[in-house]
């Protein structure tokens, strides 16, 4: 490997971590206003124009608070859950393909960190990491509603991942391939996986609210029955983190959905526009229709969290195992017919 | 038995059928529902930049008026403090000297007079009592604070400006 392309990929991670903190900062704005607006209200309009800086001082009221570390709490694994949990929410970027090869000056630049083979698997490695963060931060904040939240999030983490990895399974079949870069460049045009696997499509994304902690499923942090749920102890910007990595989670797997089952950077007439506008400009449109999928992805969770309250414990739990496992597996089986009858 | 007033209805729980316990309908007629209001217009009026029109009998913060050649009208006679319920004005008298006539209108008049605001009802007693019309309560909303004392108000704050000449 060349010193350049090390410089390349360099910085293409510097962006694309850039990105995805901005991104989940301005989610908390967005959140908010958008909220405000489903809701008749107005929302955070005081900090800079339309509140546009609201997130930095929230950001800097975060650094400013007082750090608390409760007498009865293990203090090492009380900061390594908050960093832990941030962490795991920012390696998860590194696979997904943000758009198509560049060439520049006879050079291929990849927009993609690292298109390792089993792409999803390296996802499903790092989302089930993450639950580390929040379990074992709420264990060692030594509070049983803490405890609770935390051990409510480890459970439903496990329940969904099940059912998710059986809706990847499905897609499995029908791209043949465990690598996201592979898997975008198939859906050239508007051969878009949801065509092919809809209800696959439904399960990934309710299992996807369910791993991101969301609103109907964010009973980790339940605040009616919980205070605050596993991070009732947090203060500060290990709070902060928590919140951060949220919001960063969301963002990938919503990254995720956009790639696997609507096409990544794909667009109809996507030829047609790189033939008319060079190299350089089509695939950095691309880019920009994967980003607008995205962000109508994070807008879509939000607007689900202003509507729908949220779940019974048992409830969630019914829906995990008797429902969207056996309706996972059903959809295996019938892909997987279909599949031999068409070959 | 027969219901005595004939009103009581006999009532089914009927079974969910299949839409309904697949709840993604019901979920999609909710996101519809917070979709429409997503466009509606809010109804929030931005309060210090907007404000909302007061009624015409709106009580709001006290004036002590001033005649018709810019004298203070107060005579400092103590009825308005008398009315008062929350005991929330008190003042002290005061005797015009020679060549004080063009600031007030009385041989008698409020040397210091002083409201709390946060005793303070705004019932309107206190304007009823007066019988020289000197104060009303027809001012703004009485503004926040940081501190108790900042919400006695004294004739600093509660006499009408003087006329211009």
């Amino acid at each position: 490997m060349e010193l350049a392309d090390i410089a390349i990929k360099f910085g293409l991670i510097i962006i694309i971590f850039l990105i995805s903190l901005v991104i989940a900062m301005y989610s908390t704005y967005a959140e908010r206003k958008i909220a405000a607006f489903f809701q008749d209200r107005v929302g955070p309009n005081r900090a800079g124009p339309w509140g546009i800086l609201q997130p930095l001082a929230d950001g800097g009221k975060m650094f400013l608070k007082e750090e608390i570390i409760p007498t009865n709490a293990t203090p090492f694994l009380f900061i390594v859950g908050p960093s832990l949990a941030i962490l795991t929410a920012c390696i998860g970027s590194a696979v997904i393909p943000w758009g198509q090869n560049m060439v520049i000056g006879g050079k291929v630049i990849p927009l993609q960190v690292t298109d390792i083979n089993v792409g999803i698997l390296y996802i499903f490695g790092v989302v089930s990491l993450g639950v580390y963060g929040v379990m074992i931060g709420g264990w060692a904040s030594n509070n049983k509603y803490s405890l609770l939240g935390a051990i409510r999030a480890a459970s439903q983490n496990i329940s969904y991942e099940i059912s998710m990895g059986l809706s990847i399974i499905a897609l499995l079949l029908v791209t043949g391939t465990l690598s996201l870069g592979e898997i975008a460049q198939q859906q050239h045009g508007w051969h878009w996986n949801v065509l092919y696997q809809p209800v696959g499509f439904i399960l990934f994304l309710v299992c996807a609210f369910a791993e991101t902690n969301r609103t109907p499923f964010d009973l980790p942090e339940c605040e009616t029955e919980l205070v605050g749920g596993y991070h009732t102890e947090y203060s500060s910007m290990k709070l902060g983190f928590y919140l951060f990595a949220e919001y960063i989670n969301m963002f990938i797997s919503s990254a995720v959905m956009a790639t696997l089952y609507f096409g990544g950077y794909n667009y109809p007439g996507m030829d047609w526009v790189a033939a008319h506008v060079g190299p350089i400009a089509g695939p950095l449109i691309g880019t920009a229709v994967f980003f607008a999928k995205i962000f109508l992805f994070i807008f879509f969770f939000m607007w689900v969290r202003w509507t729908i309250p949220r779940f019974r414990y048992d409830q969630l739990m019914d829906l995990g195992w008797k429902i969207l496992i056996p309706l996972a597996i059903a959809n295996i089986v019938v892909t997987g017919v279909v599949i031999t009858l068409l070959n | 038995m027969e219901s005595l007033s004939n009103k009581k209805k006999q009532l089914t729980v009927k079974p969910l059928n299949f839409l309904e316990r697949a709840y993604l309908p019901a979920i999609v007629s909710g996101l519809a529902i917070t979709m429409k209001h997503f466009f509606k217009k809010p109804v929030t009026i931005q309060y210090p930049e907007q404000k909302r029109e007061f009624s015409e009998n709106f009580r709001g913060m006290h004036s002590l008026k001033r005649d018709e050649n810019g004298a203070e009208r107060c005579t400092a006679c103590g009825l308005c403090a008398l009315s008062c319920p929350a005991e929330a004005i008190t003042m002290q008298a005061a005797e015009r000297q020679k060549g004080e006539e063009n600031l007030y209108r009385e041989e008698k008049y409020a040397a210091v007079y002083e409201i709390n605001m946060l005793r303070c009802i705004f019932c309107g007693l206190c304007e009823e009592a007066c019988p020289k019309e000197a104060i009303y309560l027809d001012g703004d909303i009485v503004p926040s604070d940081y501190l108790r004392k900042d919400f006695i108000y004294g004739k600093d704050k509660l006499v009408e400006a003087p006329l211009n000449q």
